[in-house]
């Protein structure tokens, strides 16, 4: 009968653990960001082999970081618009940062000699960096490219005011009717609140 | 030589076995070449989709030739179309390839990879708009999977194995 209580209190003890474990990873799948957290810095390598930091930026006022790569159509699609971003805001205080997340074993159109071929190209005008081991995109919580994420530097840090989209046509820049980053950052260069904090878009999977 | 009809209109008939009730999806557009048909919907014609209430299981995937683990999963999605009645189980693979994509990348994989189950392309760019009435949980990466019979809609922002895709239908079958 005792064996039976112990045992019983054994099952239980471990049907309670076996909860937490699910708990704490469930947990862990929910990192990321959210509107006014601090986002972190980095030193990532730029395709001209230099080490960037957002702290380099002396005279910046925030940042457009931007997770995007070679080898997504979606990415390809916003190239164009990318670098009209960073010629309207770079003079505003709001320069690009470009940094490609995926893992060029998994996509080798997206290894760093590539990076380099693709910006030449293209005529990047913004730091394409590469988050060679994978380690900063989780921090942010980017989950696909392009994602989007507008940083406005304060006293206390790079503080996230807008996550997502471009606009609102990835296909056809004719047909945008909502440009979220670019509205997110004259409210910002206002010091208003961002209209639109948050959107949703298609992008592919970081993830491989 | 490729060639793209454009169907106004044209007309996509889901009926039941037991003919309970008539679904029509509304395709705003169809690509046909070498032998495959590609219907294109926007959201608004999508969505009727996922509350079809015929009785049937629905496994609808949201991927992309371009995404690899879409692509890596696809095997899994064909098995359960294989393995499952028509009646029972209904697999549709709805493509958010880039429309311009359709004929050079689309149909020669589905034609190359003989794709059985039902292929279908979502062109729709104003994603902020659509994602999150496909589930407000949606960061809007895919692959995405919805299993959804009647009213019962479970959503999956995730890659899949067989036995976790087939362990998931059966939760709601």
């Amino acid at each position: 009968m005792k064996t039976l209580k112990i045992l019983v209190g054994v099952a239980f003890i471990i049907a309670i653990s076996a909860f937490a474990i699910d708990k704490v990873s469930n947990s862990k799948t929910e990192v990321g960001y959210s509107i006014g957290d601090i986002a972190t810095d980095f030193k990532l390598k730029n395709i001209d082999n230099t080490d960037i930091s957002l702290a380099d930026y002396k005279d910046a006022k925030g940042f457009i970081v931007i997770f995007t790569c070679n080898h997504c159509p979606y990415s390809v699609a916003y190239e164009d618009r990318i670098i009209a971003l960073d010629k309207k805001f770079k003079t505003k205080g709001y320069p690009v940062i470009a940094i490609n997340p995926n893992n060029p074993q998994a996509y080798p159109d997206d290894s760093f000699d590539n990076m380099i071929i693709r910006a030449k190209d293209k005529g990047f005008t913004f730091p394409y960096l590469f988050d060679d081991g994978q380690k900063i995109y989780p921090q942010y919580g980017a989950t696909k490219t392009p994602h989007v994420y507008v940083l406005e530097k304060t006293d206390k840090g790079n503080i996230v005011r807008y996550i997502g989209a471009i606009d609102n046509n990835y296909k056809d820049t004719s047909s945008v009717t909502k440009k979220y980053v670019e509205d997110a950052i004259h409210a910002l260069l206002k010091g208003e609140k961002v209209p639109l904090e948050i959107t949703k878009a298609i992008g592919c999977s970081i993830k491989a | 030589m490729l060639k793209r009809i454009l169907y106004i209109g044209l007309i996509v008939i889901f009926i039941n076995c037991k003919g309970e009730q008539k679904i029509t999806l509304n395709a705003t557009d169809t690509f046909k070449s070498n032998g495959v048909e590609i219907p294109v919907y926007d959201f608004e014609s999508f969505k009727p989709l996922l509350t079809i209430n015929d009785g049937k299981t629905r496994v609808i995937n949201f991927w992309a030739t371009w995404c690899k683990p879409c692509v890596a999963e696809l095997p899994y999605f064909e098995l359960i179309n294989s393995r499952y009645s028509d009646d029972e189980v209904e697999v549709i693979l709805v493509s958010l390839d880039l429309p311009k994509q359709v004929e050079s990348k689309l149909i020669p994989f589905v034609k190359k990879q003989k794709i059985e189950s039902k292929v279908i392309l979502l062109d729709d760019p104003d994603a902020n708009t659509w994602i999150p009435k496909v589930n407000k949980n949606w960061s809007g990466s895919i692959p995405a999977t919805i299993i959804c019979k009647g009213g019962t809609v479970n959503f999956y922002e995730r890659s899949f194995t067989y036995n976790e895709l087939e362990k998931e239908l059966k939760k709601i079958l």
